[in-house]
């Protein structure tokens, strides 16, 4: 028992910075300013919350953040079953890259983002050069996905990358000698084992995705705010601390939601990931 | 016993530039327990690779069956493989680890369950179906293994050191079974070992290997008894080797006595190298023997001394005996004749010497 001291300095650590402020922020939600300036206990901002106009800012981020994932994974898994695979051990350089960027702050990369999509960008440069003269590629929905895409991928690779590179290749050769193919060994064996690193990435990928804000305003332009936009938006530019913080609640609620969602398939699957 | 089910032909294989195989030719019988035995890097693992198709012979033909099938993929071969370290799949319990041969070949879950019981039946494990594999010891997963490697009925089950990692007891126990269940089932075993001991209780055919040659093939017996050189003696049991000349057929001097001896056809005053087992040595009273000697040390084995002697000429001698005798007393050896095994002098003693103590390392670190 005598451990439990030296967790002391981390409890109260955990409390003032973690717990606190979680309950300043569920105060501030389910609270509204009164006339005489006073905190006064309403659900009014939740029911606010509720209404059409800010569901459809939730949706479009869920869908937004989804397809991002789903993009992530169908780039993501063969990236890190090739970066695995033995013939590419030597291959930690092209690991090094794919970290790199993630050392660099979002904001710059996606500023990068704009550069290279603008009207005299690269890749207009280039799809005039072959002909192409009135695509838009900035501000609209693809735009936002492919900045969300390019700042999440890291997230994706390494966990699958991590599982991948610790299926013994032994059980490949148990599967073969079975009488499995490759298709086969592929979906009856390393699928499954590396499921744990899919759903950890998936996590990784849709959460801060979902979360996400600047991203798709840079990119997308107004028209386009998630959720995370909407909520800097009430404390930034409203000023309305009391339903940015509601706003923040139901994010929060998507996001514990999803991971329960998630840490069930994990353990189903046979790896518990948090 | 007499057809032949697989054959290498010359194969070669090297591994950056470093010969793992170096010429073999070897067949192997119908309902045979094969087993290649030799110390790790000769060459056995990568032979039985090959044989299972996941490793492709740079030179040579491997022939199954009379059909070549050097570019047949191991999916496709009708051989099973036992791995050292199990390689069950984690993510599936014991039924479906046994049953995965079947369901690639779409067999029904009905006959498949029925299937998957009697083979664990056979290994021992009925009623192991839901288990996972990590809640089972080393010796189970070896058996599920096992099993789910025979329920496919393959004309040839590959067994790479399967016991390697077991302890005596468990060892022991699984050898005996695995020689039951081969007997029982007709099927093939090629067996890996580096254990001498292992291969001599199991094998119809022993295949000696050192540096990706064949040293070479026997029974059990014929192996232990007439070894071919220097190697093959120093590797399989204790042995005395010690250096002769043939001075006529029957007829051999070492150790400054001319002894008679069951061996012939060797030419006139050719150098060779003599086996004597420590076993074979009968210790006399010193007027009575051939040789004299003054006992250097005694270690008690369990079943037998381990006696060290040192003769006249400097020349020491072990010897395993159930007489008692007493450290610095003069004794006697006597040998008979069909104690004494004469093997042409060997090309390079020094090669195989060198790796006869790799592998008595290798064996001290398992």
């Amino acid at each position: 028992m005598k451990q439990r001291r030296y967790a002391v300095p981390y409890l109260v650590w955990m409390a003032m910075f973690i717990v606190v402020p979680l309950l300043i922020v569920l105060y501030y939600g389910l609270t509204v300013q009164g006339a005489d300036g006073s905190f006064v206990f309403s659900l009014e901002n939740i029911q606010k919350a509720f209404t059409p106009a800010y569901m459809k800012v939730l949706w479009r981020s869920i869908w937004m953040a989804g397809v991002a994932t789903i993009l992530c994974l169908l780039i993501g898994y063969p990236t890190a079953k090739i970066l695995a695979s033995r013939d590419f051990k030597k291959g930690s350089i092209v690991l090094i890259l794919i970290i790199i960027p993630m050392w660099m702050n979002f904001l710059l990369r996606t500023y990068a983002w704009i550069n290279l999509l603008n009207d005299n960008g690269l890749i207009q440069q280039i799809l005039h050069a072959v002909g192409i003269q009135d695509a838009k590629l900035l501000y609209n929905t693809g735009a936002v996905i492919v900045g969300l895409v390019y700042n999440f991928l890291p997230f994706m690779i390494l966990p699958i990358y991590s599982v991948m590179v610790k299926i013994e290749p032994h059980l490949i050769e148990a599967a073969e000698d079975l009488g499995a193919n490759n298709r086969t060994v592929f979906r009856r064996v390393i699928w499954p084992l590396s499921m744990p690193g899919v759903v950890s990435g998936v996590v990784m990928c849709f959460m801060p995705a979902v979360t996400t804000f600047a991203v798709s305003r840079l990119l997308g332009g107004s028209m386009f705010m998630m959720y995370g936009d909407l909520i800097e938006n009430q404390f930034y530019f409203m000023r309305d601390w009391h339903f940015g913080a509601t706003l923040s609640i139901v994010m929060m609620a998507l996001v514990l939601l999803s991971m329960l969602f998630f840490r069930r398939k994990g353990a189903k699957e046979g790896g518990l990931l948090f | 016993m007499a057809e032949r089910l697989i054959e290498l032909k010359h194969i070669r294989k090297s591994f950056d530039g470093e010969a793992a195989l170096d010429g073999i030719d070897l067949y192997i019988r119908k309902r045979e327990f094969l087993t290649l035995l030799g110390p790790s890097g000769c060459g056995k693992t990568t032979m039985l690779r090959i044989i299972a198709g996941f490793e492709s012979a740079d030179e040579g033909d491997v022939i199954f069956d009379g059909k070549r099938i050097n570019d047949v993929p191991a999916y496709k071969r009708n051989v099973n493989t036992v791995f050292q370290r199990y390689s069950l799949f984690p993510h599936m319990n014991v039924a479906d680890n046994v049953a995965f041969g079947l369901s690639i070949k779409k067999v029904d879950k009905k006959e498949r369950a029925a299937r998957v019981s009697k083979m664990l039946e056979l290994v021992g494990l009925a009623g192991f179906e839901k288990r996972w594999p990590d809640s089972l010891s080393g010796g189970q997963q070896q058996r599920v293994a096992i099993a789910r490697a025979l329920i496919n009925e393959p004309e040839v089950l590959l067994l790479d050191e399967p016991l390697a990692a077991l302890d005596l007891k468990m060892r022991k126990e699984m050898q005996l079974e695995l020689k039951k269940m081969q007997q029982q089932l007709g099927i093939t075993f090629i067996f890996v070992t580096h254990d001498q001991e292992e291969a001599l209780t199991m094998s119809d055919t022993i295949v000696v290997m050192s540096r990706g040659q064949i040293q070479q093939i026997g029974t059990p017996i014929d192996i232990y008894n007439e070894p071919a050189n220097a190697f093959v003696a120093d590797f399989i049991g204790e042995s005395n080797l010690i250096d002769g000349v043939m001075n006529a057929d029957y007829r051999c001097t070492f150790a400054g006595h001319t002894f008679e001896c069951l061996d012939k056809g060797f030419a006139k005053n050719e150098q060779v190298e003599v086996v004597v087992r420590p076993e074979d040595i009968d210790i006399v009273p010193e007027e009575k023997g051939m040789l004299s000697c003054m006992v250097e040390s005694i270690v008690f084995m369990g079943v037998h001394y381990e006696i060290m002697l040192r003769g006249e000429d400097g020349m020491e001698w072990m010897v395993h005996t159930t007489d008692p005798v007493s450290v610095g007393e003069r004794v006697g050896i006597y040998l008979e004749p069909d104690a004494i095994h004469v093997m042409k002098s060997s090309d390079e003693p020094l090669a195989s010497e060198q790796e006869a103590e790799e592998w008595a390392e290798a064996e001290e670190q398992a």
